[in-house]
């Protein structure tokens, strides 16, 4: 028996090891986005946020231990034109004044099968909390973790949008989220 | 049947008619509606003022293919110039019907807003996103609106000198329900 026959295997083996241990927790701000879709009179109107910071610890192997906490710059908001940029960042929608940030904090992430996830916490905005779930898929690609998901925000649950624009005939209550998340792993194998 | 008393088709009356009423209501509204504050009214304005330019668009099509395909009745006796006037008026008309709407679909894609006909049916945006090229766009669609305020005013002044001045039966032949 060569060298070749024990090392290969014995590689292999600490290779799925470690992948199994592997935690994603370094956010690559750069690579990630936080979209959103409005409906006015119909028409989609795409957004998004420039800045947020999140912070994951997501092992595959073990999502149930997973958790996050993203936090949002409301101010950082492109809603689709600079008349709407202008316009959400004042009293009667986000009033980033008063609240500058949403912030969505895990309490749960379930299993759904294959890459099939399911986060589950809580979000605020504007003083106001709520459950979300939001379903997501995980994928590697090379070393980074890669996470994609969404989830439809109801404005009014957050009175995202008072006074006259309370009317949802014309700016819809439902908000498409997506997410695009990539995280590094720990530096080290934990465990 | 004389020259005189000779009337427009059916279909030409009504496309004319439906048409005319189309840019009365949304020519004022976009006028209205583009220097408002941002709010509901103002996005169901701009929503209302699209579905009305769609509509002229979509009636434009089969109203061109029936004016190649049915002659209007002859002229009635005027001044060859006044004739050279009308038929050019008329041409540019119809090149505007066809061109304001463009424009504002246009301009609509370039500032980053899909045109959803009545809020259910997603029209294609004939361009993508480009802020600069919207802002251009606008200029366009309003020099193009300022002509076509000329043109129409042009149009019914001469309508009504023949019917007031001259008292022949340009106008009338033209007119729903008259006989």
């Amino acid at each position: 028996m060569n060298f070749r026959h024990i090392a290969l295997p014995a590689a292999a083996l600490l290779i799925s090891g470690a992948a199994q241990a592997v935690e994603f927790k370094h956010v690559d701000a750069a690579k990630s986005s936080l979209a959103f879709s409005s409906k006015q009179m119909g028409v989609p109107v795409p957004g998004s946020f420039k800045k947020f910071s999140t912070q994951i610890s997501f092992d595959p192997a073990k999502p149930t231990a997973a958790s996050t906490v993203l936090e949002i710059d409301l101010a950082s908001i492109d809603a689709g034109s600079k008349d709407a940029n202008d316009e959400v960042v004042g009293k009667q929608w986000f009033n980033v004044k008063a609240f500058p940030t949403a912030k969505f904090v895990s309490s749960g992430v379930k299993a759904l099968g294959g890459n099939r996830f399911e986060a589950i916490g809580k979000m605020t905005i504007k003083g106001q909390t709520r459950d979300i779930v939001a379903p997501f898929t995980f994928k590697q690609d090379g070393a980074n973790g890669v996470f994609d998901g969404g989830f439809v925000l109801k404005r009014m649950d957050y009175n995202i949008g008072e006074g006259p624009w309370a009317d949802v005939s014309a700016v819809a209550n439902e908000i498409e989220i997506k997410f695009h998340v990539v995280a590094a792993p720990a530096a080290a194998a934990k465990k | 049947m004389s020259p005189s008393n000779q009337r427009y088709t059916g279909p030409a009356i009504s496309a004319h008619w439906i048409i005319a009423l189309l840019i009365i209501v949304a020519w004022p509204l976009g006028v209205y509606m583009h220097d408002l504050p941002l709010s509901p009214d103002k996005l169901k304005l701009y929503s209302y003022h699209k579905w009305i330019g769609i509509t002229v668009l979509l009636l434009f099509v089969p109203r061109i293919l029936w004016r190649i395909t049915h002659r209007p009745p002859a002229a009635l006796p005027m001044p060859a110039w006044q004739h050279k006037i009308a038929e050019g008026t008329h041409h540019l008309l119809y090149l505007l019907m066809f061109l304001v709407p463009l424009s504002g679909w246009l301009m609509s894609s370039a500032k980053g807003f899909q045109t959803v006909y009545f809020g259910v049916l997603p029209l294609p945006d004939l361009l993508a996103k480009n802020p600069d090229l919207g802002d251009l766009l606008k200029e366009v669609h309003e020099a193009l609106n300022w002509a076509l305020f000329i043109l129409v005013g042009l149009h019914v002044a001469g309508a009504l000198k023949h019917h007031v001045i001259d008292r022949d039966s340009t106008l009338r032949r033209m007119l729903p329900f008259a006989k």
